[in-house]
């Protein structure tokens, strides 16, 4: 039986018992609630922790997504950072209004033109809808919602964030630890040097300054690159960009993916820098490639005819990857075809350099998965990386949606315990949120999100007042 | 009191032209505004499409940035008065902006002809962009700012301190530029977003968002702008034909024009049925240019031509008037001599000539190959015979071949000045017939015939023509337009 009081935005389906004294609040709707073992939640898990039976559990299971979701956008999910990003401040009329989201919801329900008038609407469909999974998509010319009703040929994506996505299932001719969905510490690697590689070139090469990097929740990394510049760029020039990062070239048919030629572009040298401080440990001791028979044969498979033999009997000599390494290094030098001495470069390369997806960054209507959003199948939070602490950050430790609820759950109740007495009904939901979040794994990654937006804000501010300026407006 | 009067008006005059035509090189951006005579039009227009055409031929024939190309271009420039120089004199001016302004109207006028279709307006772009790197290169630097800054091309030109900076990276960018050429160039700055191209190939040094182009590269960068806008206006003008075609003086004229560059393609074939297979013979000897004299001479010697040789001969012949049928009797009965028995030419060899004629598979009637696309496609390789002979012949083996054909030696040498210019086989064979048939008995018989590199391509011309046969050449030309 419900509390009798007017419901909020959604109706809570747990169940109230009003004149018992209130031992906890519902985590949903905030209200009071009995743990009167008699009074039923209607899910599974609430159940059993009705009975007192379970802790909430941080174990993540998908089937619980229903019941994670509604508190992980009623209590965590950053709408205020978020909304204040998408704005861009305002500078532009109805960029946020005209901005596409698409929503997959329960049971693979898909649906896409999804726009919002302002943060608060934002806000109260997607705890309505509760969607699985959030992806943001391209400013339009029109409201989304409005597509149909536009002229044909009018209704036109305007403007996008430059965006790269980096899948580690595309590295899996070079990975021997895992392979497909899977990731380990050891071939996090790969996407350490993918985020070093790709944010220096975007931010020295191109000019870029507002980047976003976000865990995707499985297997790799986004990047969202917000600068206006970028926001405004063509097709063509998007999948310039994308062409200008890429230096490997062809799929499972081509053995060499890497050519140099001289001169080598400064674009190159510097990449190869940066992925050979990371060389050593991530390919010759935690890969192995040299070591292990398989991995040997692939990188000899690279090597023209003219050395092969001599590596072949050096690696009689050498059976440890470094020492293979320095002497296949040396065999390179003595090559005699043409750039043959950029081949330990174009090794060094193929096993390293970021493999990203041309078709994901060109299109200026590509729908990317959202920051914050949750990945169905591993529960975990797609969080912002700090590029400060690049090599610190930990796939694994990413908290997911059940982590989190348990840990709010915890830190409401012993929050409850220190300031018992205090009422904590009356505190407007914005505050609370913030510090909800606060109290979870989840704070660190929405302070470097709001650093984030705190960079570009200053940008805006520039802009709003020369708008001002130019309308008079004092 | 007049007179006083005139004379300020033609200051006027010529202060306008110098705000108008500042540089000899523009981007034609802005359309011509003023009124002219029909008679001016049709020169115009005329002179421009014969500049576009030499542009093309010399284009096929030379390196387009090497001096011979170069000179035959100033030279077709200064006959046909358009601008060629960048610097002119003080008294020269006048007679210069004639020239810039023939440019800038005749340029328009061509829009409006070369706008309809895909190919025309790839053919005009193409052309108009050769022209355009032409005379790009004629800037000396000096003159290089100012043209940019006339232009609105905002490509900043790099400080002694950053030049600095960026050298060695510039160099490591790009193959083509030694540290030393690169100290005597200017270095421009210019957003990437302008240089897609280069960016996308990492041809170019790109920092901040900038690119760092020597001056040499820089003309790609233009250019690229260059044909970027003429493609959007081309589209834009293709809107507003309509309106254009309604004024019937313009229409005629406008058709011609682009169906001159077509060269007219002889898909529609007037003389079906005239000849007869036993003329063939004959004909091959007499009014068969040399590639399909060769041709014709070879399937009889080998009772068989390989594919491109079918093509290209095969379509010709459907030119010159051949019928479907006949066409099948005279490859059946050659083929047949050799090694080929009837069932199996029937079969498959008989299949693709019904399919040239358009009588199978999508039905598309195949027009006969110009020169143009003898030249550049589908080159010969050991046992073809299909080609261009002056452009896919070993020179000794072409001359000797000539000599064999009783050319008058003295013609087998370069000849410069002709007015004609062949671009298709059937046209070679159309004015050879009407030659042979008596028309102009002043002219010579067939060809003075170029000799000489293997660069030359086939200039076949027509003897010494005197000024007024220069406009019956440009009629016969479009003679036979729809």
């Amino acid at each position: 039986m419900h509390c009798g009081s007017t419901p909020k935005t959604i109706d809570c389906k747990s169940q109230h018992a009003p004149s018992q004294r209130p031992v906890s609040s519902c985590l949903v709707c905030y209200r009071e609630r009995t743990t009167n073992p008699t009074i039923r939640h209607p899910s599974r898990f609430r159940y059993s922790r009705a009975l007192g039976l379970v802790s909430m559990s941080d174990v993540y299971d998908p089937a619980s997504l229903p019941d994670l979701l509604p508190l992980y956008y009623r209590r965590l999910f950053p709408f205020s950072q978020y909304f204040r990003w998408l704005n861009y401040g305002g500078v532009t009329k109805n960029y946020f209004q005209n901005r596409e989201f698409s929503f997959t919801l329960k049971d693979d329900i898909y649906v896409r033109y999804q726009c919002f008038s302002n943060q608060s609407e934002l806000e109260k469909e997607m705890q309505k809808m509760c969607p699985y999974k959030i992806d943001i998509g391209a400013v339009y010319s029109h409201r989304p919602n409005q597509h149909n009703a536009v002229k044909s040929g009018s209704f036109q994506a305007q403007e996008k964030e430059l965006v790269f996505d980096i899948d580690m299932t595309d590295y899996d001719d070079v990975r021997s630890c895992c392979s497909s969905a899977d990731i380990c510490h050891k071939c996090w690697t790969l996407m350490k040097i993918a985020v070093r590689v790709l944010d220096r070139a975007l931010k020295e090469d191109f000019g870029f300054e507002h980047r976003l990097w976000v865990y995707s929740g499985r297997r790799g990394v986004h990047c969202w690159v917000c600068d206006e510049a970028a926001r405004k760029l063509s097709q063509s020039a998007r999948s310039a960009v994308a062409e200008y990062l890429s230096l490997i070239r062809g799929g499972s048919e081509t053995i060499k993916k890497v050519q140099l030629s001289t001169p080598v572009h400064p674009f190159i040298t510097e990449s190869l820098s940066l992925i050979m401080s990371y060389f050593e440990d991530y390919a010759l001791i935690d890969q192995d490639i040299l070591g292990r028979p398989e991995s040997v044969e692939n990188v000899l498979a690279l090597l023209p005819e003219d050395i092969l033999l001599e590596t072949c009997s050096d690696f009689q000599k050498y059976k440890t990857s470094v020492k293979r390494w320095e002497s296949l290094k040396k065999r390179v030098k003595q090559g005699s075809q043409k750039n043959s001495a950029l081949l330990d470069s174009e090794i060094v390369l193929q096993y390293c350099y970021p493999r990203l997806d041309v078709n994901v960054s060109k299109g200026v209507n590509h729908l990317l998965k959202s920051p914050f959003s949750v990945h169905p199948k591993t529960g975990r939070i797609s969080v912002p990386i700090d590029t400060r602490q690049l090599d610190q950050f930990d796939p694994f430790a990413v908290p997911t949606i059940s982590m989190l609820c348990q840990e709010l759950d915890k830190a409401v109740q012993s929050g409850e315990e220190d300031e018992s007495g205090k009422d904590k009904e009356g505190e407007p939901e914005p505050k609370r949120r913030v510090r909800d979040y606060k109290r979870t794994s989840l704070g660190k990654y929405v302070k470097v999100f709001e650093l984030f937006v705190e960079q570009m804000e200053k940008s805006w501010k520039g802009q709003l007042l020369k708008q001002s300026d130019m309308q008079g407006d004092f | 009191m007049q007179f006083f009067r005139k004379q300020r008006i033609s200051r006027l005059n010529g202060d306008r032209q110098a705000d108008m035509y500042p540089h000899s090189l523009q981007f034609y951006g802005q359309p011509p505004t003023e009124n002219i005579s029909l008679a001016e039009f049709e020169t115009f227009a005329v002179d421009r499409l014969r500049l576009l055409k030499t542009i093309e031929n010399i284009g096929v024939s030379y390196v387009k940035t090497s001096e011979q190309y170069s000179k035959k271009l100033e030279a077709e420039l200064r006959k046909l008065l358009f601008p060629y120089r960048v610097d002119v004199d003080e008294k020269e001016l006048g007679k210069e902006y004639e020239k810039r302004r023939k440019d800038h109207i005749s340029h328009f006028i061509l829009r409006l002809a070369y706008c309809q279709t895909e190919d025309l307006r790839r053919w005009f772009i193409q052309q108009e962009m050769d022209l355009f790197r032409y005379r790009f290169h004629e800037i000396p630097e000096e003159h290089f700012q100012n043209f940019l800054n006339t232009n609105n091309l905002i490509y900043n030109s790099i400080n002694e301190e950053e030049r600095r900076i960026v050298k060695l990276s510039i160099i490591h960018s790009n193959a083509n530029i030694s540290a030393v050429k690169l100290e005597e160039m200017e270095i421009y700055k210019v957003p990437f977003q302008d240089v897609l191209d280069l960016v996308r190939s990492r041809k170019v040094y790109l920092k901040g968002g900038y690119t760092y182009i020597p001056h040499k590269e820089i003309v790609t960068v233009v250019l690229n702008d260059f044909r970027t806008r003429l493609s959007k206006a081309l589209a834009v003008t293709a809107r507003s034909l309509p309106v254009v075609h309604s004024d019937e003086r313009l229409q005629p004229l406008l058709n011609h024009l682009s169906h001159a560059y077509v060269g007219q393609d002889y898909s529609i074939q007037k003389n079906i049925g005239k000849i007869s297979l036993e003329q063939i013979d004959n004909l091959s000897l007499k009014s068969f240019p040399l590639c399909m004299r060769n041709l014709h001479k070879a399937l009889r010697e080998n009772h068989h031509l390989r594919h491109g040789g079918r093509m290209q001969y095969g379509l010709f012949l459907k030119g010159i008037g051949l019928t479907l049928e006949q066409a099948l009797q005279f490859w059946r009965a050659e083929f047949v001599k050799g090694k080929v028995d009837a069932d199996k030419f029937d079969k498959t060899y008989a299949y693709s000539i019904r399919h040239s004629f358009g009588k199978e598979g999508k039905r598309t009637d195949y027009t006969p190959f110009s020169c143009m696309k003898i030249i550049l496609s589908n080159a010969p390789s050991q046992g073809d015979h299909h080609g261009c002979p002056f452009r896919h012949s070993d020179p000794e083996l072409l001359k000797q071949k000539l000599q064999s054909y009783k050319i008058p030696g003295n013609g087998i040498n370069q000849v410069d000045d002709c007015n004609f210019s062949l671009n298709h086989p059937n046209q070679y064979f159309a004015e050879s017939q009407s030659l042979l048939n008596g028309k102009d008995v002043k002219r010579e018989a067939p060809a003075k015939i170029s000799g000489g590199s293997q660069e030359t391509p086939a200039n076949v011309k027509m003897a010494e023509s005197t000024s007024s046969a220069e406009m019956d050449d440009l009629e016969l030309l479009f003679q036979d337009a729809p």
